[in-house]
C-alpha cells in the first residue's frame, strides 16, 4: 500500500481519482479550494484526462457534475460552505433528478469563520435535500467516503457534508421519499455509524461501563472526544456517527439506555435540536443548546474536555502587547492604487457608502482606507448599488473583482443595463482570483466584450491602469462616471502582484517555445 | 515518542514548508502525523498558525489541547507570543527575532525580547540575518526549522531528505541553499543551549 502524506481537502481528491471519477467541478473557496488543485496537479488525473478546470461559479459547477453524472460517468462538485447557497437550486433538485453515474458534492464547512462570512453546517442542506451525508473524522475516512461515495450514490443514488453525495430519485419527490427508507438502512448498518458499548473506543472489552452518560459524537468530534481518553478507556457507551440520515435505531438505544446523553459535533447543533425538539425542557440532552459547549464556534478538545468535567490548563497567558494582526493589501497590489483614487472622488460626496464584494479587494473595508462598506455575497455589490440607486442614492457605486463579476456579477449588470440604472460599477481586474491563490479568472481577456456584450455603452466602458503614476487620470475618469446618470463600468486593470512573477515565467516559457 | 507542535508566523512566510518537511520526515520514519489546516486569511500580512502533532502512537484530535503544546515554532516573534495558552509547561519556544512590522501598533522591540526571555525553555534566533549570511536570504524558515530541530526526536538525516523531498521540484540548487539553511539554524540552536538531544 502507498504511503502519502495529505491534507483532508487532498485525501478527498485522491479518494474520488481512485474511486472512478471522471471529472471535477469547482468554483475556488477556502478550506475547499485544494481538493480541485490536487486533481489539477495529479498524473492519473491528467493521463486519464479527468476533467479539471475550475468552473464560473458553485451553480454552474454543480449542474456540469450533474450532467457528466447523466451521461453515465462518475463526477464530483466540490466548494465551500456558502458556495453551496450559491448553488443550492441545482443541489436540491439534483435529488429529484436523479444521477446516472455516482455523484458527489464535496462541501468544506469552515466553523469559526477562520476566512468565511459565517459558519453555516451544511448538514442542514444534505437533510434539506433529504440525501445521505457523509462527515469523515480522519483523513483516512475522508479518502474512503470519497472513494466509496460514487458507488454508494449510484446504489441510492446520493451528496455529503465535507464530502456531500446526490441521488438517484427517478425523477419524482415520490421516488426520493420512497428512498428514504433505503437511506436510512444504510446509515443504521454504515460502518461510519459505530455504538461502543462493550468495547472501550480502541475495540478492547471496556473494564466497566458507566451508563450515567451516553455520548454522541460526529465526524471530527469523535477525534476530540478520544483526545481526553489518552487510553481509550472511556467508561460511557460512545456513539460515534459519520452517516446520515441518522442512525435512529441506535440513537434510541443509547439515549434510552442512558441516564444522561452529551452531544458532540462541530458546526452547528444538527443531531442536537432534532433529537430534543423545542418541547422537551428535560436536563437529558446536554450539547451546545444548554451551553455545556459554547453555542458558536469550532468544537475543540478543550470544549469536550470541560463538558466531561476534566481540567483543562492553560498556565501561560498571551502578553498583553501582542496586537492583532489582520491580513492586508499586498504591498505593490493594484487595489491600493483603486482605493486611493476612489476614496479621493467618494470625498467630493460627502459621506456616500460604496458597496463591495467577496475577495481580496474586501480588505479596502479595513483602515486605512474604510473605502467599502458593505460585503454580503458573491455579486451582491452590483446589485445592492441598483437597489440603492432605484431608492434616490447618488453616487451609487459597486466595487467586485474580475473573477466574482463572472462568478455572480453578470446577471447583475444586465439588470442595471435593462433599466440604464445610475450605478458606477468598478470591476478591479488583477487577472486572477486572487483570494483563494490565484486560480485562473474566467473573466480575463474577456471583460470588455462580456460588458459590451450586456449592452453597457462603450463611450461608459473606462479601462484604466492603477498604478500611482496614473492616480490624476484615474480621479479624473471616476469623477466624471460617478455623476452620469447612467450605467457606467471602470476597470482598472493590473495584474495581482502575487501571480506576475509565475505569469511572466510562463510567457518566457511559451516564448522559447515558439523559438 | 511524542511531539506537538505549533507552527506559527505571518501569511506568506512559509510556515506551511516547516509543516511539510517535519512531515515528510515523519512519514518516513512510520510516525502518525496531523496536521490541522492553517488557520488565518489565504491571503498575505495576517497572522497564521498550524498545529502539527506527531508520535509513535495513534493520534487524535487534529487540534492540541490547550496547554500541551512541547514547541512552538514561529517564524516572527510578536507570533510566537499569541499561542503562548498551547505552551505546556516544560515546553520550548522557538523564535525568529526578525519582527514583520505592517500593522501601526507593533509593540517595542525590547519589550517584545523581554517577554520571550521570560520563559524558562526558549530559543530566540535572527533567523534572517542567518540566512542571509549562508547566502540564502529567503530560508529564513529552514533556519527556524534547523533550529528547532534539536527538539524534534527526529534524525537530521531524515529531515533533510524531507527539505530534498519538499523542495526537489524547484532542482538542487534550491535543495543546498535550504539544507545550508537547516544546518545554520541548528548550529545556532545547539550553542544557543545545552539541549542534550541529538
Amino acid at each position: 500500500m502507498e504511503k502519502l502524506l495529505l491534507l483532508g481537502a487532498e485525501a478527498i481528491a485522491q479518494g474520488a481519482i481512485d474511486g472512478g471519477m471522471s471529472g471535477v467541478y469547482a468554483y475556488p473557496g477556502t478550506p475547499s479550494t485544494e481538493i480541485t488543485e490536487y486533481i489539477q496537479n495529479n498524473k492519473t488525473a491528467i493521463e486519464k484526462n479527468i476533467h479539471r478546470n475550475w468552473s464560473a461559479n458553485e451553480k454552474t459547477a454543480v449542474e456540469a457534475a450533474l450532467g457528466m453524472s447523466y451521461a453515465g460517468k462518475r463526477a464530483m462538485a466540490c466548494m465551500k460552505h456558502v458556495g453551496l447557497n450559491v448553488a443550492a437550486d441545482a443541489f436540491i433538485n439534483s435529488a429529484i433528478t436523479g444521477v446516472n453515474g455516482g455523484l458527489v458534492f464535496a462541501v468544506a464547512d469552515d466553523p469559526s469563520m477562520h476566512s468565511s462570512q459565517n459558519e453555516q453546517d451544511s448538514r442542514f442542506f444534505g437533510k434539506f435535500a433529504m440525501i445521505p451525508i457523509l462527515e469523515p473524522s480522519t483523513q483516512q475516512e475522508a479518502y474512503d467516503m470519497a472513494y466509496e461515495g460514487f458507488e454508494l450514490s449510484e446504489k441510492l443514488g446520493v451528496p455529503i457534508q465535507f464530502v456531500l453525495l446526490p441521488f438517484n430519485a427517478r425523477k419524482r419527490y415520490k421516488g426520493l421519499l420512497d428512498k428514504q427508507v433505503l437511506m436510512e438502512e444504510e446509515a443504521e448498518n454504515s460502518k461510519y455509524n459505530i455504538y461502543y458499548e462493550e468495547l472501550n473506543l480502541s475495540g478492547e472489552a471496556k473494564l466497566k461501563t458507566d451508563k450515567s452518560f451516553g455520548i454522541i459524537a460526529c465526524g471530527i468530534a469523535y477525534n476530540y472526544l478520544m483526545e481526553n481518553y489518552p487510553n481509550r478507556d472511556c467508561p460511557y457507551p460512545v456513539l460515534k456517527i459519520g452517516q446520515y440520515p441518522m442512525p435512529y435505531k441506535k440513537i434510541e438505544k443509547i439515549v434510552n439506555e442512558c441516564e444522561k446523553v452529551l452531544l458532540l459535533e462541530d458546526g452547528y447543533p444538527f443531531v442536537e435540536e432534532q433529537l430534543r425538539g423545542f418541547l422537551d425542557k428535560s436536563k437529558k440532552i446536554k450539547g451546545r443548546l444548554d451551553k455545556t459547549i459554547p453555542r458558536a464556534g469550532e468544537l475543540n478538545p478543550d470544549h469536550v474536555a470541560k463538558a466531561l468535567g476534566k481540567d483543562v490548563k492553560a498556565e501561560l497567558k498571551i502578553p498583553s502587547l501582542v496586537a492583532n494582526r489582520p491580513p492586508e493589501l499586498c504591498s505593490g497590489c493594484a487595489h491600493r492604487d483603486v482605493y486611493n483614487a476612489l476614496n479621493e472622488t467618494m470625498r467630493e460626496h460627502g459621506k456616500q457608502k460604496v458597496f463591495s464584494d467577496i475577495g481580496c479587494y474586501t480588505l479596502g473595508a479595513l483602515p486605512p482606507w474604510n473605502a467599502i462598506h458593505s460585503c454580503v455575497d458573491m455579486g451582491a455589490s452590483i446589485t445592492m448599488a441598483k437597489g440603492a440607486a432605484d431608492a434616490g442614492v447618488r453616487p451609487s457605486v459597486a466595487v467586485i473583482g474580475d473573477s466574482t463579476f463572472t462568478h455572480s456579477g453578470m446577471t447583475a449588470l444586465l439588470d442595471c443595463v435593462y433599466e440604464d440604472t445610475p450605478v458606477t460599477i468598478i470591476i478591479a481586474d488583477n487577472s486572477t482570483t486572487a483570494m483563494t491563490g490565484g486560480q485562473a479568472s474566467h473573466a480575463t481577456g474577456r471583460l470588455e466584450e462580456i460588458c459590451i456584450g450586456i449592452g453597457v455603452k462603450p463611450e461608459h466602458l473606462k479601462v484604466l491602469t492603477p498604478l500611482p503614476k496614473y492616480h490624476e487620470e484615474m480621479v479624473k475618469v471616476l469623477r466624471e462616471e460617478l455623476v452620469y446618470e447612467g450605467v457606467s463600468v471602470i476597470i482598472p486593470r493590473r495584474e495581482c502582484i502575487q501571480t506576475v512573477p509565475k505569469s511572466k515565467k510562463e510567457k518566457r516559457i511559451k516564448t522559447e517555445e515558439v523559438v | 515518542m511524542k511531539a506537538d507542535i505549533i507552527l506559527s508566523g505571518v501569511g506568506g512566510q512559509g510556515i506551511l514548508s516547516i509543516a511539510a518537511t517535519i512531515g515528510m520526515a515523519a512519514l518516513e520514519n512510520d510516525l502518525h502525523l496531523k496536521q490541522a489546516e492553517v488557520h488565518g486569511m489565504s491571503q498575505r500580512g495576517g497572522a497564521v498558525q498550524s498545529h502539527l502533532r506527531i508520535s509513535e502512537k495513534e493520534i487524535a484530535s487534529d487540534l492540541i489541547p490547550l496547554g500541551k503544546a512541547d514547541l512552538i515554532i514561529s517564524v516572527e516573534p510578536m507570533e510566537s507570543l499569541r499561542y503562548l495558552p498551547y505552551l505546556s509547561e516544560s515546553g520550548w519556544l522557538v523564535t525568529n527575532t526578525t519582527p514583520f512590522i505592517n500593522i501601526p501598533d507593533y509593540p517595542d522591540m525590547n519589550e517584545l525580547l523581554l517577554e520571550i526571555e521570560k520563559l524558562p525553555h526558549h530559543i530566540a534566533i535572527n533567523a534572517d540575518e542567518i540566512a542571509r549570511k549562508v547566502k540564502s536570504p529567503r530560508s529564513s524558515n529552514m533556519v527556524m526549522l534547523g533550529a528547532a530541530s534539536p527538539f524534534l526526536d527526529i534524525t537530521y538525516e531524515s529531515l533533510e531528505r524531507g527539505i530534498q523531498k519538499i523542495f526537489g521540484r524547484k532542482g538542487e540548487k534550491i535543495v543546498k541553499l535550504n539544507i545550508e539553511a537547516f544546518e545554520a539554524g541548528r548550529d545556532f540552536a545547539i550553542a544557543y543551549t545545552p539541549v542534550g538531544s541529538s
